[in-house]
């Protein structure tokens, strides 16, 4: 493709990034000037102009994560100005414009910062807490093969739709890191919610809140305290209205499983 | 010379599968847990296969580059599944399906593989549904359905824009639930590096833990590649940055013959390029062609001009013009052509010249702009961010881009490669959509080799080796792999060159753009394969990659894919210049009809051409699998 000229206003702006060359090394901020910074290029283009440069006078660039860059994969995951993804509302990092930053803007950019996402490197943090969590419950289980016909089951239209509000979570941690307290309930809301609301996912839904909470706990995400930092910076701007309905199937499933009676039966059988 | 026997059984083309099914081999309960299966990649294709292998009982090890299976690019598909369920009650039935598949891929496909995947398509939905996959309902509880290109019927499944991701979701799910239940051993962050070759049978990989650096040797009973596509080599396309051809390109070179690596596929609705230092283009979905009038200007002068100042009078709904039967929802190789005869014209829109527009007024007209953001709200989102454009009010600016490949490694109808014990799924092989894939049809088929081919198919291949007979990882084999990668690894890292590795992927993105993009030369085709190999050797020379390798290095990863790009990009050229044909994707300017369509040439080239490797610096072997067309006739494929 033709790379063109352009009419448009360019400008420069100063990055000052957070270094950390391992998990264990101690960190700091180092400042990077850019210039001609073009309005219509993304964030994370910036950074690999700057990284280019860096490469080319013999230094180490800046790591940083991201790979679809059009907000749907949930890798990207800079703090930038203190925000989650930055300035702009339901958006990730690689969705972010430098026509959000102005001529001489000196741009903080950091890694999510919160105990159970530790730092790997520079802007990089280690987020398979998340996967923990999803192998705790966050599933219905279905052996393939063994479904019934799609339409067997209806589903209403509005539990559907609000399942799907709930299902463009892309795990990317922008909840955790928003919040004073690094807690998850906002990702594992939206996931045991999605489920809950679907036929489907009854049979499975107590055990799951049960699984994926304490898994939650256990890793070390805190608890929530009802500011909505998390729902504020969600890329997918996902609701904290979740929450309630994960507190409620918690509470529920609490009672349920301390009360309900289990089969003792041990398996076995004729033939 | 590769053995390339397709398999195929015999018998009526809609008993095949079925009876292939009762007469493959079966690996009893017991003994399937005696047997380690290698997946590489947790996308659409690779998350359910291992789900559903480890669901069976065998034990599977999972690898994926990314920090999470979630992350695999499949994600990122926005506009539906296709499924011949016919709930629309419009004609559909799995044998259209699979005529309008075989069709769209303008007969270059293996019509046993096309039908068996109709088939299974009904499943994937019950499958997905059964999951939780939040589809698209009618206000009856029932689900809802859309239109996509090359299809007269309304059989795409969806839910919102963000289909991929939620099928992803749902098979991410299920390897989630196999992983807590230890039926799943997951290797995050761990790139595939080469494969292990024993006594001819593919039994292992190598991998590098992108965190620590650390090379690794994983043994298994049989490797299965679900690593996608190679669309990068383009360097500017709708890919994830991350994807790339290492894997296959590997496999590659330890004997798997790559098949038909010039069918590539242009999306025509994209977000036009705005400067050198794009790293992607943005898709907007094909779906919204369902609703959006794509149109030119008339005029060369008007080009410019503010686009709700040009009277209706003097807009060419091209596509509308040209195919009156099928209109805005032109196959993507159809409509990709005619917007670059657009722009060829010099009616081409926005500040490069290359674009035309995706009109929404009427839709908004008649259904109202509540309606419309209902249906598109996210894409129209998406394309504010990125152009600070509202296309409630004014239209579209969109311009093809590279979006998908068609070719991959060869495989049987087993899904098996030329390499016994490896097997490919998914875009990462050649088998499904001949030269063209249908819109809808890429999470088809991935889900498709996932959750009900490989599971049957993977027994009769493993009921032949002995249990417990897998290789252990100090034999040569693996000695000689892992050694292959740390040169690899020490040669870049060695090398202090100028210049870092974005700029030889850039170049070669442009040489491929240029010479062997949308429309294809013997002359342009020559020169492309001049300045590759000019290029690869530069880049040797004078690629700069800095830092070490024991720790994560985002620029030592990059360098190894661009590495594999450049070498692919010039058998991708070698391939568009022997196939002396249009097909589909494949578009060769000395092979057309006056107006301007694809001129196959079915006497020569109903074949696949699938490459051997013959090892660094000798030309690669052209094998060919002849296509034989017994159930549908080969015609010229219109859409007028």
């Amino acid at each position: 493709m033709v790379a063109e000229k352009f009419s448009k206003k360019l400008f420069s702006v100063t990055l000052r990034v957070w270094r950390q060359a391992g998990p264990a090394a101690p960190g700091r901020f180092t400042d990077y000037p850019a210039a001609n910074v073009n309005p219509d290029m993304s964030f994370l283009e910036l950074l690999d102009v700057v990284n280019d440069g860096l490469t080319i006078k013999g230094e180490e660039p800046i790591a940083f994560a991201h790979d679809c860059r059009e907000g749907i994969c949930g890798t990207c995951s800079c703090t930038i100005n203190g925000k989650p993804h930055g300035p702009g509302r339901g958006i990730a990092t690689c969705q972010l414009y430098m026509r959000s930053f102005r001529d001489g803007d000196v741009i903080v950019v950091e890694p999510f910062r919160a105990r159970p996402f530790p730092v790997v490197k520079d802007l990089v943090t280690d987020r398979a807490a998340f996967d923990k969590i999803m192998q705790a419950g966050g599933f219905i289980t279905v052996r393939t093969g063994a479904a019934p016909d799609a339409n067997a089951i209806p589903v209403p239209k509005q539990d559907a739709d609000l399942a799907m509000d709930a299902a463009a979570c892309i795990g990317c941690g922008a909840c955790v890191a928003a919040c004073k307290n690094a807690s998850a309930m906002l990702f594992v809301a939206a996931k045991v919610s999605q489920l809950g609301l679907f036929p489907q996912g009854q049979p499975e839904r107590d055990q799951r809140v049960l699984g994926m909470v304490g898994t939650m706990d256990a890793m070390g995400f805190g608890n929530c305290t009802n500011q909505y930092e998390c729902s504020a910076a969600c890329p997918k701007t996902i609701t904290h209205d979740f929450i309630a309905r994960m507190n409620r199937d918690y509470l529920k499933a609490s009672f349920r499983s301390a009360f309900k009676p289990a089969s003792s039966s041990t398996g076995g059988g004729a033939g | 010379m590769a053995k390339l026997e397709s398999k195929v059984p015999p018998g009526p083309l809609a008993d095949k599968w079925r009876k292939h099914k009762a007469d493959i081999k079966l690996v009893n309960p017991a003994n399937k847990r005696k047997y380690d299966i290698i997946v590489v990649g947790a996308g659409l294709a690779g998350a359910s296969a291992a789900a559903t292998l480890a669901e069976l009982g065998y034990k599977v090890k999972s690898f994926v580059f990314h920090d999470s299976p979630r992350r695999a690019h499949s994600i990122a598909a926005q506009g539906g599944i296709n499924a011949a369920k016919n709930y629309q009650n419009d004609g559909d039935s799995v044998h259209r399906l699979f005529y309008d598949t075989i069709k769209g891929g303008d007969y270059r496909s293996r019509e046993a593989n096309v039908h068996r995947l109709a088939e299974v398509s009904v499943n994937i939905i019950d499958q997905c549904a059964a999951q939780g996959v939040p589809f698209a309902r009618e206000y009856g509880g029932l689900l809802a359905n859309r239109s996509f290109g090359g299809a007269q019927v309304s059989r795409t499944f969806y839910a919102r824009g963000q289909t991929g991701q939620q099928l992803l979701l749902g098979a991410y799910s299920a390897l989630s639930r196999m992983v807590g239940a230890g039926g799943v051993e997951l290797h995050t962050n761990s790139e595939m590096l080469d494969l292990v070759v024993v006594d001819g049978h593919a039994k292992g990989i190598i991998v590098r833990d992108l965190i620590t650096g650390e090379v690794q040797r994983h043994a298994a009973d049989a490797v299965i590649l679900a690593t996608g596509g190679y669309g990068n080599v383009f360097n500017l396309s709708t890919y994830a940055r991350g994807s790339n051809a290492t894997a296959i390109w590997r496999a590659y070179k330890r004997g798997a013959c790559l098949a038909n690596p010039c069918y590539t596929q242009i999306h025509p609705t994209c977000i036009p390029v705005s400067g050198d230092y794009q790293s992607k283009l943005t898709l907007m979905s094909e779906s919204l062609r369902n609703d959006g009038r794509i149109w030119a200007p008339k005029r060369k002068e008007d080009a410019k001009k503010d686009p709700n100042s040009i009277p209706e009078a003097d807009r060419d709904y091209y596509l509308e013009r040209l195919y009156p039967s099928f209109g805005n929802l032109a196959p993507r190789d159809v409509s990709s052509r005619a917007a670059m005869r657009m722009c060829n014209e010099g009616r081409g829109v926005g500040e490069t010249g290359l674009g035309v527009y995706l009109d929404f007024a009427d839709a908004i007209k008649r259904l109202g702009e509540p309606a419309v953001r209902e249906r598109y709200g996210n894409l129209f989102d998406i394309y504010h961010e990125i152009t600070a454009e509202n296309a409630y009010h004014q239209p579209m600016r969109i311009f093809p881009a590279v979006h998908y490949t068609m070719g991959g490694l060869w495989v049987d109808y087993n899904l098996m490669s030329n390499i016994p014990g490896l097997f490919v799924l998914g875009e990462a092989n050649f088998s499904d959509h001949g030269a063209n894939r249908l819109g809808a049809s890429a999470l088809m088929q991935g889900l498709a080799d996932g959750y009900f081919v490989i599971p049957y198919t993977i027994g009769d291949y493993l009921a032949g080796q002995k249990p417990g007979s897998r290789p252990a990882v100090d034999g040569a084999a693996f000695k000689q792999a892992e050694d292959n990668v740390r040169a690899m690894t020490q040669r870049f890292l060695g090398n202090k060159g100028k210049e870092p590795v974005s700029h030889f992927h850039k170049r070669l993105g442009k040489i491929m753009w240029e010479h062997c993009g949308m429309a294809r030369t013997k002359a342009g085709l020559e020169e492309a394969l001049r300045l590759i190999p000019a290029l690869r050797e530069e880049f040797r020379a004078n690629v700069n990659v800095p830092g070490s390798g024991d720790t994560l290095n985002q620029s030592l990863e990059q360098a190894g894919r661009v590495a594999d790009f450049i070498e692919l990009g010039e058998l991708l050229c070698r391939d568009a210049l022997t196939r002396e044909e249009s097909c589909g994707g494949h578009f060769r300017e000395e092979y057309q009809y006056p107006d301007g369509e694809c001129k196959r040439d079915d006497e020569h080239f109903a074949h696949v051409a699938a490459w051997e490797y013959q090892g660094e610096g000798q030309a690669p072997l052209r094998n060919i699998e002849p296509l034989n067309y017994e159930f549908t006739k080969m015609s010229v494929r219109s859409y007028k």
